[in-house]
């Protein structure tokens, strides 16, 4: 590793939450969304829905969080597929600085606009009458589960922001990942699904991940869900690590 | 140790194909220091190609080259120290201002006092008014004067211009030219790549032909004009430009 990768990492990262700073709209579209399904399912859908559970934000926002992330890496993607468009990210790979600083500081960005993001959700989601007895602990735990699913995603991004020949193919991977939630145990409970789908949605990477925050923000024990939830995000985390390294020496050569 | 006397870029045997697409298939050639060398070339003849492989963006299939005196290929970190590359196409961040940008590159050469050259440069490019606004809205020629200025940070020994005037007016086409002799005279190794036979006749201590993935021709300008009979019939005496003699050796004149 380079010995200037901690200071052109942090140059660089400056540079990217500047463009976010200078476009806040990319936050704006990707708390939109989730928060405008938020209000539908709870004030439209809502009451048809049996959860079991006595409030129904309560129930469905640890799977509008995940959507949050999914639509937020689109971004990551996006702003990556700038970079190599524009000629930009060859420029620093002729420089005199660390090489892979350049892909760090966009995953950093990417952490950074999604925790945001999270962060206004979370607010309108309280607006609606979210309310969670959790422990600082607790709210740890949610915030280290989220953290890692954000950087598993990011890796993910990174793939097409690297590759993508056009800015369409740049971010429509994210479509099937926004949808995955709702083939999962966010917003009705996988027993009132037909057998198949049940049996995807149950080993699927969101449920687990889902009834693991549900169970952190209710105080409810959580098993064994919040193991797999982990093995989920580090899997999937270390997977698109790899894949993403090799998509980035092959276009650096 | 890198010595005055060695060449600043010394290229031999360069071979790099895409897939089938057989683009350079021996490339020799050496760049004497602080001197000014003109790889011309038609579309598509791999210029781009072989400054990508010297810049450190590219490797080579076969072939050895070394800049500055350092090989490619197993010193890249000390070639990119030693380079600045001005890519085809302007690269510059269109989100953050003209200032912000060169400000960005000396932070990333790691040199101190960012904002002082940042402003220097500024004032040399003429940019000075335009240096608060995002370069997304800066003119073709402006933002490529920047690009250029971007490339100059540092102060690097060796410099890739890759057809750095294509698409610029007249005015800003010799504003960039007289970046380039400025460099020239500083001591700067300049390797351009161009379309303009002009330019390369304006600029350049040699000039080099890449025709089909090799340098077809290579010397100063009055070698090359001697490649051609010195006057034609004609009622006046008349020297072949660099012109005829390019389409000469390429041999596309109808
Ligand atoms: N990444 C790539 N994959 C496949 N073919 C490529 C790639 N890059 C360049 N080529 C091809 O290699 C050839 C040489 O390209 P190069 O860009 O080096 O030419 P050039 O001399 O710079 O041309 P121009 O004057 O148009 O800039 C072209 O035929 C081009 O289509
Ligand atoms: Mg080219």
């Amino acid at each position: 590793m380079s010995k200037h990768f901690f200071g052109d990492t942090t140059v660089l990262l400056g540079r990217s939450l500047r463009h976010i700073t200078r476009s806040p709209d990319t936050i704006i579209t990707t708390a939109i969304m989730p928060i405008a399904m938020m209000l539908m399912f709870v004030y439209v859908f809502g009451g048809a829905i049996r959860t079991g559970s006595a409030s129904y934000v309560n129930y469905m926002l640890p799977g509008i969080l995940l959507i949050t992330v999914a639509s937020g890496i689109a971004y990551t993607a996006y702003r990556l597929f700038m970079d190599m468009k524009g000629g930009i990210f060859e420029r620093f790979q002729s420089m005199p600085t660390a090489r892979s600083s350049v892909l760090w500081a966009h995953v950093l960005t990417s952490l950074v606009a999604n925790l945001i993001s999270l962060g206004v959700v979370m607010l309108v989601a309280l607006l609606m009458g979210f309310r969670s007895g959790a422990g600082v602990l607790a709210w740890l735990s949610v915030t280290g589960i989220l953290i890692l699913f954000t950087l598993a995603l990011t890796w993910i991004a990174v793939i097409p922001g690297l590759s993508a020949k056009t800015m369409e193919g740049a971010s429509a991977f994210s479509y099937p990942l926004i949808f995955l939630p709702f083939l999962s145990s966010a917003f009705v409970p996988t027993a009132t699904m037909p057998g198949p789908v049940r049996a995807f949605a149950e080993n699927q990477p969101t449920t687990s991940i889902v009834n693991a925050i549900r169970a952190l923000f209710t105080g409810q024990p959580v098993g064994t869900d919040i193991w797999v939830a982990l093995a989920w995000c580090v899997g999937i985390l270390v997977v698109a690590y790899v894949l993403a390294m090799r998509t980035y020496r092959r276009k650096i050569s | 140790m890198t010595t005055q006397q060695t060449p600043a870029i010394q290229v031999h045997g360069l071979e790099k194909s895409y897939k089938e697409l057989r683009v350079l298939r021996g490339v020799n050639f050496e760049v004497a220091r602080g001197s000014v060398f003109a790889l011309l070339g038609s579309n598509g003849a791999g210029k781009t190609t072989a400054v990508k492989i010297l810049s450190t963006l590219l490797k080579a299939d076969v072939g050895t080259a070394r800049v500055n005196g350092f090989d490619v290929a197993t010193q890249a970190a000390n070639v990119r120290e030693s380079i600045s590359l001005t890519g085809q196409f302007a690269a510059v961040d269109e989100i953050l201002s003209g200032r912000e940008n060169l400000v960005l590159v000396a932070r990333l050469r790691h040199l101190k006092d960012p904002g002082k050259i940042a402003d220097d440069l500024l004032e040399r490019f003429s940019l000075t008014d335009a240096g608060g606004r995002k370069t997304a809205t800066y003119s073709g020629g402006m933002r490529r004067r920047l690009d250029i200025a971007m490339s100059l940070i540092g102060d690097p020994p060796v410099i890739f211009l890759d057809e750095p005037t294509t698409g610029l007016d007249p005015q800003a086409r010799i504003e960039v030219w007289q970046a380039v002799r400025e460099l020239a005279d500083r001591g700067t190794t300049v390797l351009l790549t161009t379309q303009y036979l002009d330019e390369a006749e304006q600029l350049a201590d040699r000039i080099a032909i890449l025709h089909e993935g090799r340098i077809i021709v290579n010397g100063t300008l009055a070698e090359l004009k001697q490649l051609l009979p010195p006057a034609k019939v004609e009622y006046v005496e008349k020297q072949p430009t660099l012109e005829d003699v390019f389409l000469t050796l390429v041999g596309t004149k109808a």
